[in-house]
């Protein structure tokens, strides 16, 4: 699992509403990867929007990952940060382990690269 | 038939028993998506999810239709098999592709509004008793309850909040899912859809419908 993906997913177990504490989700015994990939420009530029920047800068700072505070004014003409969003966001994986919700404590497990997020019936 | 259609002999592996294989209804969204290329292409998408990729054939066959193009191609199942069958499909082909194992899109929470640009489905549509609705791993993939609508009508009025301005929806349905009522329902939400394919297949007529946002 890519931290893009971890960007994006949230605690949903029932009564978890804490929008502060259930996002982003702590890892926990993280085995992490890092993949090459081909980096491309334009790609990055378009998913800017899409990220949680803060969710970012806190899960990063978490497994020491580097990347820049802010977002440039010109992102697509700043090759310094967009090598280290691309790193850190799509060269970076989370092979095993799992992710723990600040609001409730759910542990959701990272099982060979894929997150488990199913509840049981009494957590939805 | 332009694209490849993605290998999935790994399927006959006993630990992807459960697991749906690539059937008519598959290679029908594959045919409609195929021809959609230079349109979905022009949308330059940037996010991309499949709920219920199963093997994962689409997930993958989305990817070489919108390549060189690239995009978040994210793969969704209960059935955790068919995660892992979707992410060792997917590994063949060039892309970047995310697995969760989570029912719909559960799993993102808000994170995905307005966000999706291609949305994929292709659901337990088989008529069926309710009972018979997730009762195993190999049930979740095609039992769909009464009309065949009982997991997708979970799903549906979600579809709108999903779809970013340009998105597209792409859903599998037989004649029984009463497809001119799914098509009127999303439309009270503000979305356009259309039968864009059809074919008959043994006892099943199978038509891929498509939404977007009205204008």
């Amino acid at each position: 699992m890519r931290l893009i993906t971890h960007n994006m997913l949230k605690c949903h177990v029932k009564n978890c509403d804490n929008p502060d504490k259930q996002f982003p989700l702590r890892f926990k015994g993280a085995e992490l990867e890092q993949v090459e990939a081909e980096r491309n420009d334009e790609f990055l530029v378009r998913m800017i929007p899409r990220l949680d920047w803060r969710a970012l800068l806190v899960t990063t700072k978490e497994l020491g990952i580097e990347l820049p505070e802010n977002i440039p004014e010109e992102p697509e003409n700043d090759d310094a940060f967009l090598q280290a969003l691309h790193a850190a966001i799509l060269e970076t994986h989370v092979k095993e382990g799992s992710m723990v919700c600040n609001g409730c404590s759910h542990e959701y497990k990272i099982t060979k690269g894929i997150p488990n997020m199913l509840l049981a019936e009494h957590e939805i | 038939m332009g694209l490849a259609t993605p290998d999935t002999s790994h399927l006959s592996r006993p630990e992807y028993a459960t697991v749906y294989e690539p059937a008519e209804d598959t290679y029908l969204l594959l045919d409609a998506l195929e021809a959609d290329r230079t349109s979905l292409v022009a949308l330059r998408p940037t996010i991309c999810v499949e709920i219920g990729s199963g093997s994962g054939c689409v997930s993958s066959f989305l990817s070489t239709v919108l390549s060189p193009s690239p995009s978040l191609i994210i793969s969704t199942d209960i059935n955790p098999a068919a995660t892992r069958a979707t992410r060792e499909t997917t590994l063949e082909q060039r892309g970047v592709f995310e697995q969760c194992q989570t029912r719909f899109v559960q799993a993102f929470g808000d994170r995905l509004n307005n966000s999706v640009d291609v949305l994929v489905f292709n659901p337990p549509y088989v008529v069926t008793p309710n009972e018979e609705i997730d009762v195993t791993e190999e049930a979740s993939a095609w039992a769909g309850g009464d009309c065949g609508r009982k997991v997708l009508d979970m799903l549906l009025p979600q579809i709108p909040e999903l779809l970013s301005p340009s998105g597209r929806f792409y859903l599998i349905t037989i004649e029984e899912n009463k497809p001119n009522e799914i098509i009127e329902f999303l439309q009270l939400h503000g979305l356009v859809g259309t039968r864009v394919m059809e074919r008959r297949a043994g006892r099943e007529h199978l038509s891929v419908l498509k939404f977007t946002r009205t204008k």
